[in-house]
């Protein structure tokens, strides 16, 4: 295969590496006048990447390390739409902090690349360089507010423990890559076809911590309440939705085109983390009193879910995961800019006291903050009902029905303290006026709010054919 | 004969070329570290050491036996193992980088494929020396010397590998002895005068030079050693045999700069003309020639490093870390894009 | 044969003495000795290997670079070393746990190893007399150029992130401008004046 054509198959990649290049220049010549520019710059390049993903040509290219087919493309679109929405909500909430910085934009771009790089990966080394990308730039992101010892704190902490990561995940990268004696996904379910043996396996448990790691699912969570609450709320938005999606996808292809052989083992290791995961993120969270920690660990139990269905080692499954992750993204973003959106004197409003008698001073926000809330709760007709339903009967209809009981059952107290939210909001009195919200953050928490209801319905109608191309890529039964 | 192509034989013929190398080197040092006094006394309008031997040329001997037989201070405060370790690892380090060096053609005590990496990392080594030192001595103005000295070189460093890679582009091999092969002929065949690439190749040479004087800390570089800032920088509580060790490792990583120059941009053992006229000639004299004319590289460079260190005035620690990270380091980095093309573009 | 058996065994042996005294050093700046250390022989296993590019690169990157600013680290921070040993024996069950974990995984690896060798089915690039360096550069500028390029960004993230992370601008701050100064010149520094006796210069 010739450049041309291998640079057409990676465009979306190839335009935001260049458009990256091209705005650091801008940056860096124009200074700290030039923001503005840069983010629209970084915000037309990310619509244009995903438009590039949407109709450009599918295929591999670069040995094999590079694959865009349907969940790739599925994936993508959602990846670059969503960082577009981090740059716009992230963007102006620097400005107001007075630490507005032409690198945001450029590293939220450059994280999308590593996702896209993730999402496409076709062979070890892609997948490995995908996921640093991606997380380097998370882990400078976090501690985006280096004056703000909590933030530098959160940014240490992800650093310090997704470095562990990373090297679990090389340890078993090694492993699989010596004893199937190829990096690439086709090569490696060939080799484990042909009975690569215990090696391979051993490689694949680490391969999977690490993975666990990115995705923050228990027991290797212990990351995300600490960063969630440390890091600036806009980049918590960020770092929980797009990068989740993407570490999603990455351990799916990883795992249904790699270890298609396999299935047996990793079934069991995924199920056992799901279950542990859907406990962890159920029960800690209970006692959170902080909403951002709170989130952190619903979004634990989520993942949990997630696996759930992935488990399930089907193509349902994995349309399951799909939807249930786009779903989940938007959902949790716009909680997030709910609370970006939320100040008292100047100070972030995460306290759950903070948002006490809240329907009666911002009934607009509270009103997003309850839809949200149901929808993250599972109630219908919210979009979190449908994501769930889905996770469940995928989960079902590949024989993990014990699974799928759990899960029911820790999402009971998971819905206690979603409603204990709404109790404080509307029932309690309210703990004073909040500042000025600003236009962005709250439309974009108003829109997720309106999309997790009405707008939910004909969206599930587009998602769901597109799910389903996305999930036969993956090649399972 | 037999003997001599078995492990054990082996193994002694490799001895006797490291200590012939070794021994060798010492004794040219000895007379270069001479020939350093006596440029810089020169430029200064003084006589420089002229009581010990005939023009003071046993000076070097007498104080190699001054070094040695004083006694050795060990501060209470440092570090033993560690403080005795580190001029040992300088020592070591300095004379090490000989293996790959092609004194003339097949005289070599190493002849590896990547030798100008091997070269590279050995240099890159010598910081450890300084460093822990430093530390070591458990007081404040060497270990401030010897952060100096690690960033210092950490920073240079860069450029050096950059010009490196500009040679290795330009003779296709990293091996050393292929690198001087590919400069035989005539005088225009040296990396440094062929032409069309002598128009990068020249200010090379020319950052190669200066990033080698920062490398092994000489003036105008010697940040580490500010005697006006420091005292002595690193080696403030060293003395008599660790000192001695110190200061004939920071002389022989010099000489071997001054090989590196020599080898990368000014055709190592060519004399400069081709050498087909010595074909009928003994093997064994020929090279000797060329040795002979390789030396008279490394004098030259070696009178270059003097005449820098008498002439041109300390630089500041700030402007010595712009002129590293914001000339150097650019400048070479758009070479080796330069070279690259031509190799690709300009050659086809 | 018997040399490189020697060597082997006198590099493996330094390998795994100084990697157990990387975690048993009392003192943090031995520790990164005994790691520069365990990089140094295992560069020298590399060359025993035939991989003579990968060696100097380890010894080039990582115990040039990376282990001199992590030295530079630990040689500035100011360790107190009973509270870093305090959590050692709270923490020893559950290290210990992974620890023993992981020998048996390992041991069960090497097994596999041995029982029918990790890579034997693995062909050899090519057949072509080329030294190891020509072999890496041949693929890595074609079949993993994409992952090449990617590593670039990667190193461009980590680039950005460490002048968004420490680059302050401070305000109200004298620079020096070289240019300005090189840039002088005599008109407009140096002005002669006629001063007449007894007059003086008024302004």
């Amino acid at each position: 295969m010739d450049l041309t054509s291998a640079l057409q198959i990676a465009l979306p990649e190839v335009i935001l590496a260049l458009g990256t290049l091209v705005l650091i220049v801008v940056g860096a010549f124009g200074g700290e006048k030039s923001t503005g520019l840069v983010g629209l710059g970084a915000g037309a390049v990310l619509v244009e990447a995903a438009a590039a993903a949407c109709w450009g040509p599918m295929g591999q290219a670069f040995h094999g390390g590079f694959v865009a087919d349907a969940a790739a493309q599925f994936s993508k679109v959602a990846i670059y739409l969503m960082s577009a929405v981090a740059i716009a909500l992230g963007a102006p909430w620097l400005r107001r902090k007075r630490s507005a910085k032409f690198e945001y934009p450029l590293l939220v771009l450059l994280a999308a690349t590593g996702m896209g790089v993730m999402v496409s990966a076709g062979d070890l080394i892609s997948l490995y360089i995908g996921i640093e990308l991606q997380s380097l730039a998370l882990y400078v992101l976090a501690a985006f507010q280096r004056d703000d010892s909590r933030s530098s704190e959160a940014g240490l902490k992800y650093f310090v423990l997704g470095a562990l990561s990373s090297g679990l995940l090389l340890y078993g990268a090694s492993l699989i890559y010596g004893f199937a004696g190829s990096v690439r996904f086709a090569d490696i379910a060939a080799a484990v076809h042909a009975g690569a043996g215990q090696g391979v396996i051993f490689g694949l448990v680490f391969l999977i911590c690490g993975m666990a790691f990115k995705v923050s699912a228990a027991p290797f969570h212990m990351w995300t309440p600490d960063v969630y609450e440390g890091a600036p709320t806009p980049i918590v938005a960020f770092i929980t939705a797009a990068p989740k999606l993407a570490a999603m996808v990455l351990f799916a292809r990883a795992l249904a085109l790699g270890f298609p052989g396999a299935t047996g083992q990793w079934q069991q290791v995924i199920v056992v983390i799901a279950l542990i995961s859907m406990a962890v993120g159920a029960l800690a969270g209970l006692v959170q009193r902080n909403l951002k920690r709170l989130l952190a660990y619903s979004s634990i139990l989520n993942i949990g879910y997630a696996l759930m269905a992935m488990a399930a080692g089907t193509e349902g499954g994995m349309q399951a995961m799909l939807v249930f992750m786009v779903l989940y993204m938007i959902d949790v973003t716009g909680f997030f800019a709910c609370l970006t959106a939320l100040q008292r004197d100047g100070r972030p409003m995460e306290r759950l006291e903070d948002f006490a008698g809240l329907v009666r001073v911002r009934p607009g926000l509270a009103l997003a903050i309850t839809a949200l809330s149901l929808s993250l709760l599972g109630l219908p007709p919210f979009s979190g009902f449908w994501s769930k339903y889905y996770v469940f009967k995928a989960a079902i209809a590949g024989g993990l029905w014990p699974v799928a009981v759990f899960g029911l059952v820790a999402s009971v107290p998971a819905a206690f303290y979603y409603l204990r939210i709404l109790k404080t909001m509307w029932f309690d009195e309210p703990a004073g006026a909040t500042d000025r919200t600003p236009g962005d953050a709250s439309a974009i928490g108003m829109g997720a709010a309106l999309f997790s209801f009405p707008l939910v319905l004909p969206a599930l109608a587009a998602l769901d054919p597109l799910a389903t191309l996305a999930a036969r890529a993956f090649g399972l039964a | 004969m037999d003997f001599w192509t078995t492990p054990g034989g082996w193994t002694l013929i490799t001895l006797g070329e490291i200590v012939l190398v070794m021994v060798g080197v010492l004794i040219s040092l000895a007379f270069l570290l001479l020939a350093d006094r006596k440029i810089w006394a020169g430029v200064q309008m003084r006589k420089g050491p002229n009581v010990v031997g005939p023009f003071g040329l046993l000076q070097s001997f007498a104080d190699f036996f001054k070094f040695m037989l004083k006694e050795v201070i060990i501060p209470a405060g440092a570090d033993r193992t560690t403080f005795l370790l580190a001029p040992l690892i300088t020592f070591t380090l300095a004379f090490i980088g000989w293996a790959v060096v092609p004194f003339a053609p097949g005289w070599v005590v190493s002849n590896i494929n990547v030798g100008i990496l091997y070269l590279l990392a050995v240099s890159g080594l010598g910081v450890y020396g300084i460093i822990i030192g430093g530390w070591a001595s458990n007081s404040k103005y060497p270990f401030l010397g010897a952060l100096r000295s690690a960033a210092q070189m950490v920073s240079y460093e860069v450029s050096i590998g950059f010009v490196i890679i500009t040679v290795v582009l330009l003779a296709g091999s990293m091996n050393l002895s292929a690198i001087v092969e590919h400069q035989a002929g005539w005088i225009w065949n040296w990396h440094a005068f062929r032409f069309p690439t002598l128009v990068i190749m020249l200010p090379m040479m020319g950052i190669f030079f200066f990033s080698a004087l920062a490398e092994t800390n000489r003036p105008p570089f010697d940040l580490t050693e500010a005697e006006s800032e420091l005292v002595a920088g690193f080696q403030v509580e060293y003395s008599s045999t660790p000192y001695l060790l110190f200061m004939i490792g920071e002389y022989c990583n010099i000489v071997l700069m001054c090989a590196m120059l020599s080898i990368l941009f000014l055709g190592g053992w060519n004399p400069g003309v081709p050498v087909g006229f010595m074909a009928s000639w003994p093997p064994a004299l020929a090279s000797l020639l060329l040795f002979v004319v390789f030396a008279l590289k490394i004098v030259f460079w070696f009178f270059m490093f003097a005449m820098v260190k008498a002439i041109v005035p300390r630089y500041r620690y700030d402007q010595l870390m712009r002129l590293g990270w914001k000339v150097f380091l650019p400048t070479s980095l758009f070479a080796v894009a330069l070279v690259a093309a031509w190799k690709v573009f300009g050659t086809a | 044969m018997g040399l490189q058996a020697i060597a082997f065994y006198v590099l493996a042996v330094v390998t795994v003495a100084s990697a157990f005294g990387v975690t048993t050093a009392r003192n943090p700046v031995h520790s990164v000795l005994f790691l520069i250390l365990t990089f140094f022989t295992a560069a020298g296993l590399f060359v025993l290997l035939g991989a003579e590019f990968l060696a100097m690169l380890l010894v080039v990157v990582y115990v040039g670079a990376v282990a001199v600013l992590f030295l530079f680290v630990v040689m500035m921070l100011d360790v107190d070393f009973a509270s870093l040993r305090a959590g050692f024996a709270r923490y020893l069950p559950i290290g210990g746990a992974v620890a023993v974990f992981l020998l048996i995984e390992m041991i069960l690896v090497s097994g596999a190893v041995a029982e029918r060798g990790a890579a034997a089915h693995v062909k050899p690039l090519s057949g072509e007399n080329i030294s190891n360096t020509e072999a890496i550069g041949r693929v890595l500028y074609t079949d993993y150029l994409y992952d090449f390029q990617i590593a670039g960004l990667v190193l461009l993230v980590a680039m950005i992130g460490a002048i968004v992370l420490t680059l302050k601008h401070r305000p109200g701050i004298k620079r020096q401008t070289v240019a300005d100064q090189t840039g002088r010149s005599v008109r407009g520094g140096l002005q002669v004046v006629q001063v007449k006796v007894g007059e003086g210069i008024a302004e």
